[in-house]
């Protein structure tokens, strides 16, 4: 293999960041995103689909007929997924009617999918585990960079673990648009064109 | 052929697999959930109905199987004596079910407190029935018993303005809530004994 497992782990950091270079999960990056927490939140949840679904699909790679290849991933992937899902349920309540039906489709992210079909079912558990912890952290840091200016500029305030911290003094005036849906829109444009700029 | 059958054997496998640990980690956070939801979601309208108790309804609470549904009632401690006990109701409103929490004194047969959990009703007309604590108010004290009308359909409870419906919802539902009261005293203050 030419790359090594520090180069697998950091890719997904920087070089193929999802929502920024890979462009892809959309979906939960614009629409989770009204504060830091939620972004984390939703982030670490993808991170761990991704991380035990990369390590089974690697493991059963051999094992798994190519024709029915998508069928499987889809299965271990939404067991991850109710996984998280009842964990949340039983111990980050407040969280988890947040992100509501965020996290039950995390089985369609194409992240998650996309990892298992490109890369775990190619290669070693210990290469497909790195991916996957790199991909997944990297996104948990995108959802977190794009959530936390998000709430910065529409309400002022940086929310970690329930305990908001108000950043601008009494005489700001929150672009309420930012936590909008337009807002995500034009947030995630500016961030993905100072990423390319930032490349170059 | 082989192909079809090994895609067949590992698709079952796999499918079984994850039905198994599935149900495992339901069974294992089965109990944990429901504390979490009453917490969340029922909890407020409880809180407030059994304002003041010196317990936590939350933690005390108790089932009673009734026509096939189990129902969930909640104790109230006060003054050191547990005899009031919340429990839910719903009737049909304007946009759909509402759902009641109603506490009880079980001494006296009155209604310690009503409060609205769950509700589609028109926001700032019917949602009043949450939100304006004149409307849950009136039910206080009353026996919670026989049937609650609104007054024009020649009964006592005040209607909220412009939302007949909406109010007779929460009627029919304390009528109902009073049912399943007069029907289950027995056991609820069987219970309640157990639980001093």
């Amino acid at each position: 293999m030419a790359k090594t497992i520090a180069q697998e782990f950091t890719k997904g950091l920087w070089k193929e960041i999802p929502p920024f270079r890979l462009v892809l999960g959309l979906c939960p990056v614009l629409a989770v995103t009204k504060t830091v927490e939620n972004g984390i939140g939703m982030g670490l949840a993808t991170t761990f689909v991704l991380v035990c679904s990369n390590i089974l699909v690697s493991s059963l790679r051999n094992v798994i007929p190519p024709k029915v290849r998508i069928a499987c991933f889809i299965i271990i992937i939404a067991t991850f997924v109710t996984v998280v899902e009842l964990v949340m349920q039983a111990y980050t309540y407040p969280l988890f009617l947040k992100l509501g039906i965020f996290i039950p489709l995390i089985v369609v992210n194409c992240i998650v999918l996309g990892r298992s079909e490109a890369f775990a079912s190619k290669n070693g558990i210990v290469a497909s585990f790195a991916d996957g912890l790199g991909i997944g952290i990297g996104f948990t840091l995108s959802l977190a960079a794009l959530g936390a200016v998000r709430e910065l500029f529409g309400n002022g305030t940086l929310t970690i673990w329930e305990s908001s911290i108000k950043i601008f003094g009494p005489s700001f005036q929150p672009f309420t648009f930012m936590i909008e849906a337009p807002g995500a829109f034009i947030c995630l444009g500016l961030m993905l064109c100072v990423m390319n700029m930032a490349g170059e | 052929m082989r192909e079809m059958i090994k895609m067949i054997v590992v698709l079952t496998i796999l499918s079984s697999f994850s039905g198994g640990l599935l149900a495992a980690i339901r069974n294992g956070t089965k109990d944990k959930i429901e504390v979490q939801q009453l917490t969340f979601v029922k909890g407020p309208a409880i809180m407030a109905i059994l304002d003041g108790a010196s317990n936590d309804p939350i933690v005390d609470r108790f089932k009673i199987e009734d026509q096939g549904v189990e129902r969930n009632f909640f104790i109230g401690v006060f003054d050191g004596k547990a005899a009031s006990v919340a429990f839910e109701g719903s009737g049909k409103g304007f946009g759909g079910d509402i759902g009641i929490m109603v506490g009880v004194n079980t001494s006296d047969d009155n209604i310690v407190g009503v409060g609205i959990t769950t509700h589609s009703e028109t926001p700032g007309v019917g949602s009043k029935a949450k939100t304006d604590p004149d409307f849950t108010a009136q039910f206080k004290d009353k026996p919670l018993k026989g049937a609650f009308q609104v007054k024009s359909d020649g009964g006592q409870v005040d209607a909220l303005s412009g939302a007949t419906v909406t109010s007779r919802g929460v009627s029919v539902a304390l009528t109902d809530a009073g049912a399943v009261y007069q029907r289950l005293k027995p056991q609820i203050v069987e219970k309640l004994k157990a639980f001093k």
